[in-house]
């Protein structure tokens, strides 16, 4: 298990509003690394800075290569590779054709201006292990939604990105494509690092390696799932929202 | 139909068809007038497909393609007013618009257009330069959308303004009055007729490229680029650089398309490349369907024709058709006539398996 | 000394003609992110409307008070319909707002020119406008000086009613957050609509203003369009603030390039400015922060 990215006094301002206020984080490779916090709590904030969409200050090193400063495009090919809270894929354009550019930042201007004669083979195997076999030549406009965010963590799987950053992945999913997905994490975390936003506690317990609490932009704790059920400061915070999380549970059983 | 078209013998039979109509049918039933009028307006269809790639493939509404269809036409006429005044006073000679405008002295810049390899280097290198350059400039600051669409409007306005400004090229009359094109007599029909192959030679060759780009990885991820920008970049993608080479492709079509239209039509003019000029290109493209290949060249001959045969005798009506193609296509056909096609087939299809249902 | 009171006012009044041109871009295309190509045509129904009062009133003075508030409405109301026929359908698809508001002004162009001929006319200045004053030792128009103060009255008026009416407070919120102005019960499609009759109002406005510095033609407004959009581009999205600055940073541009170059190049040096300017603010002078990745 080793260290990929490391999150040192992360602050995010806007216009005066602290929305991420000295974050400190860890993801190893091996590790389901949970970000949990109330709404507005700054985990989308923090993902957008590490990706650099969100201007920052603080250091953010993976590999030992410093992240700060460079271009969004720059950090992606260095193996960093996120979703959106709401899926992003290029519905015009096929499973096979997304995942297909997905898995060709690397190539040269003479290989992009041919045409693609066959798929690549990490791109036939991630359809499998995202089970879209079957759809490879679908337009990702009309899958369904989950098939949609598992799309889109296939496409980071074949960009080759070993650091994943899935901003609220199951949102919208039934209990069984929920359960298939968080198979999916610890397959895919093997050898990777995997950080999942999500609110789903349910969720969390059932596969989180780690836990982060954001809470007003500042890290509240952090552990397994137990150490971080059973402190006072998260319970004060999620007290209302877990309750509530309960009732629905219950409702919905 | 549009499978067999996607096939490989559909896209030999298709040119093939194509260059039977142009190189076979077109000369021998149409008068050298008309030649010479569809020669013309196979170069809109040149810059129409330009359009087509950039706007209707890459997102990337171009109002200033007059700019590069400009910059292509007077590069050329400069070479050809140079070899006029030489062959009339010999080598150094002034153009004759230049005597008239009282300027003795040829201006420095002026000089190497006395080369023929020099001026077609110059066509195909200047404007693509230009929008390569000013493509990084905007692109790589993300500026895009409407911001992008009016800058390259702005553009256009600004050369526009700015020739004719320019007593050296012709201020605002622009350059005119040919005779000779690389040697060749522009009064003989022959040669007339040699310029609409090579209009016609050129649109097949900028149709192939355009099809070799929206079929290769380089076209999807244009289209990728198009509907998710952001999303490009953070799969590792410098989006700015997918996005330039689509609209240096357009730049240089349409500079191709005006180094030919200048001998073809005998004048370049300021009018002819400013700010409603250059949106005009748009019309076409969108009528005939701007994502599609074939539709920009089909509805940018279709406005051609129209312009010529109305224009003249109905002026007032036919201002009031462009709008009223503007607004009517725009809002209510987005996808131009190529959707109209894709909609009866996928309705034919649909009755096709109703029926074998029932 | 004189020649810079001089260019200084120089670039002040061409700023504040950009500015009044620009200012009901700045709010549909701003807070809308409607581009109205048609705008420059309701500059130019402006200009008419000008002229024709003066045809039916006769004197130039009251013709003009009247033309002001007239124009208005006649920008106003084309707007209106402009809205509810075609903006208000293509509210997702920006670009082709663009073409389709062109078609518009196409159309428009042609109606004027049919009814009013190709030609340009012109409208008498009144007596209380002509010549000029003295400031600091240069002589000023006072057309200009109207001009300019029509200018600083407009920005204020839609300053205020933006900021302290509850029409404006309206249009602030659905600007902000369209959805969440619609669950608290504002009704964004009323808000368009008056937004747009307002914006286009002011172009009407502006349309008046012109006709005392130039004459009118039917192509009277779309020489104006795009220089007004060059100033809401760099002033930025939605910022009345924005502008303001940049049409006056634009206009004594203009006018000190011109003093020592010519007219046309200083219109490419406008554009070069702005692409320069562009790099090192792509999202124009002052911004709305937004949450889109767009
Ligand atoms: N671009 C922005 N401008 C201003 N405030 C922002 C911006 N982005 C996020 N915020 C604010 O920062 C806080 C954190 O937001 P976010 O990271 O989305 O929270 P979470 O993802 O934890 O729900 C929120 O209060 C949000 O309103
Ligand atoms: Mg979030």
């Amino acid at each position: 298990m080793t260290t990929a990215l490391t999150c040192t006094n992360i602050h995010v301002d806007f216009d005066g509003f602290k929305a991420v206020n000295g974050v400190d984080l860890t993801l190893d490779r091996g590790e389901v690394h949970f970000l949990i916090g109330p709404n507005g709590a700054g985990k989308t904030t923090l993902v957008d800075a590490v990706t650099g969409l969100a201007k920052y200050s603080g250091s953010v090193v993976k590999d030992g290569v410093e992240l700060r400063g460079k271009k969004v495009h720059h950090i992606a090919r260095r193996g960093i590779g996120r979703t959106f809270q709401t899926a992003t894929v290029f519905e015009q354009l096929t499973v096979a054709q997304n995942l297909d550019i997905a898995a060709g930042a690397g190539r040269s201007p003479w290989s992009l201006l041919r045409r693609r004669t066959v798929l690549p083979d990490n791109v036939v195997a991630v359809l499998e292990q995202i089970g879209l076999a079957g759809q490879a030549q679908t337009p990702a406009g009309i899958l369904a939604h989950g098939q949609k965010q598992w799309l889109e963590i296939g496409m980071l799987l074949v960009g080759d990105a070993d650091v994943l950053l899935l901003d609220e992945p199951i949102a919208g999913m039934g209990h069984e494509e929920r359960d298939t997905t968080g198979r999916l994490l610890h397959e895919i975390a093997e050898t990777r690092a995997v950080a999942v936003v999500e609110h789903d506690m349910d969720f969390m317990r059932a596969f989180a390696s780690r836990v982060t609490v954001l809470h007003a932009g500042a890290v509240l704790a952090s552990g397994s799932v137990d150490e971080v059920s059973n402190d006072p400061r998260v319970q004060e915070v999620y007290l209302g929202a877990s309750h509530e999380q309960e009732a629905i549970d219950a409702a919905t059983a | 139909m549009s499978r067999f078209f996607a096939t490989r013998a559909g896209v030999w039979s298709g040119f093939g068809a194509a260059a039977l109509v142009l190189f076979g049918a077109a000369p021998l039933l149409l008068s050298g007038f008309r030649l010479g009028l569809l020669a013309q307006f196979l170069c809109y269809a040149i810059v129409a497909v330009g359009i087509g790639l950039a706007w209707g493939r890459g997102g990337m509404l171009t109002l200033g393609q007059g700019v590069f269809f400009g910059m292509g036409a007077y590069l050329m006429a400069m070479h050809m007013k140079m070899a006029d005044a030489e062959f009339r006073n010999g080598h150094g000679a002034v153009p004759d618009f230049m005597e008239l405008a009282g300027i003795r002295e040829l201006p420095a810049y002026w000089v190497p257009f006395a080369s023929p390899v020099f001026t077609i280097a110059m066509i195909l290198v200047l404007p693509t330069g230009f929008a390569v350059l000013l493509g990084f400039a905007v692109f790589k600051r993300r500026v895009k959308g409407a911001y992008f669409a009016i800058l390259s409007q702005a553009l256009a306005g600004a050369f526009a303004i700015l020739l004719i400004g320019q007593q050296s090229m012709g201020g605002f009359n622009g350059l005119s009055r040919f005779r000779y094109f690389f040697g060749y007599n522009l009064d003989d029909a022959v040669n007339q007729q040699m310029l609409y192959f090579i209009a016609a030679g050129v649109l097949l060759v900028v149709v192939a490229v355009a099809l070799q780009l929206r079929r290769s990885r380089y076209g999807e991820l244009l289209v990728a680029v198009r509907d998710a920008e952001e999303r490009v970049r953070f799969l590792g993608y410098d989006a700015a650089n997918i996005k330039v080479v689509a609209y240096a492709a357009a730049a240089l079509f349409a500079a191709v398309a005006g180094a030919i239209f200048v001998p073809v039509v005998g004048i370049i003019s300021p009018a002819s490349i400013g700010i409603v000029p250059s949106i005009m290109f748009i019309l076409g493209v969108a009528i005939g369907g701007r994502a599609s290949l074939v539709g920009p060249v089909v509805g940018a001959l279709a406005v051609a024709w129209a312009q010529t045969a109305l224009s003249e005798q109905f002026p007032s009506a036919w201002t009031y058709a462009q709008g009223l193609l503007f607004i009517v296509v725009i809002a209510l056909l987005p996808g131009g006539i190529a959707s109209v096609a894709a909609l009866t087939k996928r309705f034919q299809a649909k009755s096709a398996t109703v029926e074998a249902a029932a | 000394m004189d020649l810079l009171v001089g260019q200084l006012f120089t670039g002040l009044s061409t700023g504040s003609i950009l500015l009044l041109a620009a200012l009901g871009l700045s709010l549909t295309f701003g807070q809308m992110g409607v581009i109205n190509m048609a705008h420059g045509e309701f500059i130019m129904a402006g200009c008419y409307t000008a002229y024709v009062t003066q045809q039916v009133v006769g004197d130039a003075g009251v013709s003009l008070l009247i033309a002001l508030p007239v124009g208005f409405l006649v920008g106003g109301a084309m707007g209106l319909v402009l809205e509810w026929l075609l903006v208000r359908h293509l509210y997702q698809r920006p670009l082709d707002t663009l073409l389709v508001t062109f078609g518009v002004g196409l159309v428009l162009q042609q109606v004027a020119r049919d009814v009013f001929g190709a030609p340009a006319v012109n409208v008498t200045v009144p007596e209380f406008l002509r010549g000029g004053v003295d400031l600091l030792g240069t002589a000023v128009p006072k057309t200009r000086l109207f001009i300019l103060a029509l200018a600083v009255v407009a920005v204020t008026v839609v300053a205020l009613v933006l900021r302290f009416t509850a029409a404006g407070r309206r249009i602030r919120a659905v600007v902000g957050n369209r959805d969440l102005a619609e669950t608290a019960g504002i009704s964004s499609r009323a808000v368009d609509a008056g937004t747009f009759f307002i914006g286009s109002g002011l172009a009407g406005v502006a349309g008046v203003a012109l006709t005392l510095i130039g004459s009118t033609s039917p192509t009277t407004g779309q020489s104006y369009l795009v220089d007004a959009f060059l100033v809401v581009v760099a002033g930025g999205m939605g910022r009345i603030k924005g502008a303001v600055v940049a049409a006056v940073a634009l206009g004594t541009f203009q006018a000190v390039f011109e003093t020592y170059s010519t007219a046309s190049l200083a219109k490419v040096g406008v554009f070069v400015v702005i692409v320069v300017f562009l790099q090192l603010r792509p999202q124009g002078l002052f911004t709305l922060r937004t949450r889109s990745l767009a």
